[in-house]
């Protein structure tokens, strides 16, 4: 099978997380990045899992400059086959969509990956858009995944249960928690990224359709208040004239 | 070759308690490194907060060796990082070696010691002094960590002069025969095979490699320890013992050649004390900032920043110290004298910011909800072992000037 995983960086997720530019901007400074826990523990883990199983390769894509190498090198170390990194700054979903587009458009993938979700800007909109340009299904969400021949049956928590559907390849499906377990790269691994290929190609032309007006940090968080515990008359007051919860 | 008879199952149930620790980079001395480093830290760091952080403190309570630790550390290639991947090790840099060890200490200098009496002392003189045969035979299965093995030259009378030992070799023939006694050897009570140093019938100092079932080779359990305790340590017991000619490491002679691993073991502990230091300073910094007396956190106290700001020089002095050696060991130019000097100073730095930090903690340093005294106990097994303080004060001594002061 030929299996396109996408990634993508995140802030670490002890990063202190600030704006310049009159809030319109993250401010980097200072800011470490690692890959984005949903591409790596569920997407990437899982497609090296598909490969192991049904043979082939993986390739990881990723839209970014430079400083993604390391994090390309760390997909390669956990398993990955090779690395595309199209060399330009992600401004929106849209335009990350259409570069992964127009490298899979023609390199008929079976099946393209990718996280959930990345958790700094939470968009859940790259395979979604993906699987438009490519005109083929999307699965998101999935937490289960067997592939028997060509059909691939996909577990989905819906509110209050679970949804199977199956799918033909090829298709593209976003992962979550329960698809796969992270797996920590060996000093194999690191040792064999280095001979791994890392292509890097420069972006289409595509637009960005977003662009954001202001970022603002959640309000700060309020005292506790603590109450007597052998005063339950005050916490009920409280939650029902301050709090307004009763 | 695998006859052990004690098992240890891990029945220690893992503590619901996350590992808090977070790295300390005062001098962006990340800059010197490679992003392969950087990897390296993060990959064996994961892998300590998820499978050793939560079991450590009740090994260490109980003495128990984590035996499933070993296959779990071959497979991450903790064991023989810097030696050739043909013979299963990791093909990496010195750098890299130092860096594992480092973040292996960061958790239990114990769990350090395992990793570095596999690889620098049982694997690096198999692959050193041993045979194209040898090594293909053993570096492969004690790089997975399917094999265990340890290293045997001190001796109940003979630990900083080793070269008085009384453990020899006889020459029979079509074997030789072994007798001796070995003393204070990590992996012993579960280490498949030794290699171990003895006397010919020249009095020359050569290696054997010492398997387990071989007649005659016991290999009692020490107890009672009060430091390394989540380490296995034992003596290596030689009773007329046949050991094959093929077994004797070909191309050992003389003190040298162990010396050589010890070497290459202190280049390792130079970066492991590092990472113990880090663990007390990066926990003492946090209680600081937690524990309020007389209305404020303690770290807002002057005796206490003295203590939090003598810890963080200290570390960031070591951990210049332990790129250039590893930087010269890179180029092939560490000498043993400079080991020696990174060695000393890094344990001894460890050891005194672990007793600092103990009294930030106050009383709860004592207890096991914090790593401090456990670190601190530990060091005082790392100051002594592979070279004491003192010892290695008199290597730079006679490096400086010419003259041997060791007897």
């Amino acid at each position: 099978m030929k299996l396109l995983v996408c990634i993508c960086k995140t802030p670490d997720t002890t990063a202190k997380i600030s704006f310049t530019n009159d809030n319109t901007q993250f401010d980097t400074n200072n800011v470490s990045f690692i890959m984005n826990p949903t591409d790596e523990w569920y997407a990437l883990v899982r497609a090296i899992e598909v490969k192991e199983q049904l043979g082939g390769t993986v390739t990881v894509i990723t839209v970014g400059q430079k400083d993604l190498d390391q994090i390309v090198r760390k997909a390669l170390a956990i398993g990955a086959d090779n690395a595309v990194r199209v060399n330009a700054e992600p401004t929106d979903a849209y335009f990350v969509a259409k570069q992964i587009a127009a490298h899979a458009q023609g390199e008929n993938y079976d099946l393209i990956f990718t996280g959930k979700e990345t958790i700094d800007y939470n968009g859940f909109m790259v395979g979604g858009m993906l699987a438009e340009l490519l005109d083929l299904p999307f699965v998101s969400l999935a937490n289960h995944m067997e592939i028997e021949g060509n059909t691939a049956t996909v577990s989905r928590d819906i509110e209050g249960g679970v949804e199977k559907l199956t799918v033909d390849t090829p298709f593209v499906v976003s992962a979550q928690k329960g698809m796969a377990e992270q797996r920590i790269p060996n000093m194999r691994g690191i040792m064999m990224a280095r001979r791994k290929p890392l292509k890097v190609v420069e972006p289409v032309a595509a637009a960005s359709l977003i662009s954001t007006k202001v970022y603002e940090l959640p309000p700060e968080r309020k005292s506790v208040k603590l109450v007597d515990p052998e005063n339950p008359a005050e916490l009920v007051r409280l939650l029902h004239e301050e709090a307004k919860v009763i | 070759m695998s006859n052990i008879t004690e098992t240890l199952t891990p029945t220690i149930q893992k503590r619901a308690k996350q590992d808090p620790f977070q790295y300390h980079d005062y001098y962006q001395i990340d800059d010197l490194l490679t992003d392969e480093h950087k990897l390296i830290r993060e990959s064996v760091r994961s892998w300590i907060k998820k499978e050793v952080s939560p079991i450590i403190e009740e090994y260490a309570q109980q003495a128990k060796f984590p035996r499933h630790l070993v296959k779990q550390m071959g497979e991450i290639g903790a064991f023989g990082s810097n030696l050739p991947a043909e013979y299963g090790g990791g093909g990496l840099d010195d750098i890299s070696y130092g860096i594992i060890m480092q973040e292996l200490e960061r958790c239990d200098s114990g769990i350090r010691s395992t990793a570095s009496v596999q690889s620098s002392l049982v694997m690096y003189p198999i692959y050193k002094f041993g045979s194209e045969e040898q090594r293909r035979k053993y570096l492969p299965k004690l790089a997975t960590g399917e094999w265990l093995g340890s290293f045997g030259l001190t001796e109940p009378n003979h630990g900083s002069n080793p070269k008085g030992m009384t453990t020899r070799i006889k020459d029979e023939g079509d074997h030789y025969l072994l007798n001796g006694a070995k003393m204070w050897i990590s992996n012993a009570p579960f280490a498949d095979l030794a290699v171990v140093w003895a006397k010919d019938d020249e009095d020359i100092i050569r290696g054997v490699i010492v398997e387990r079932g071989m007649e005659g080779f016991t290999t009692p359990e020490t107890h009672g320890k009060w430091s390394l305790r989540a380490s296995a340590t034992g003596e290596l017991v030689f009773d007329n013992v046949k050991v094959p000619k093929e077994n004797l490491l070909p191309k050992s002679k003389g003190l040298r050649s162990p010396l050589t691993c010890l070497s290459s073991a202190r280049y390792g502990i130079a970066w492991g004390a590092i990472g113990a230091a880090m663990d007390c300073y990066d926990s003492a910094l946090r209680y600081s900032l937690e524990r309020i007396q007389f209305g404020k956190p303690i770290g807002g106290f002057q005796l206490t920043q003295k203590k939090l700001a003598e810890m963080i020089t200290e570390i960031t002095k070591a951990q210049l110290l332990a790129w250039r050696l590893g930087t010269l060991k890179n180029q092939g130019k560490a000498t043993p004298a400079q080991i020696s000097m990174a060695k000393r100073n890094n344990v001894e730095i460890a050891l005194k910011i672990a007793r600092e930090a103990r009294q930030i903690h106050g009383g709860m340093g004592i207890t096991d909800e914090y790593p401090i005294m456990r670190h601190m106990m530990n060091l005082e097994s790392v100051v002594t072992y592979e070279g004491t303080h003192d010892i290695h004060l008199l290597i730079t001594g006679m490096d400086v000037t010419g003259l041997n002061a060791f007897k």
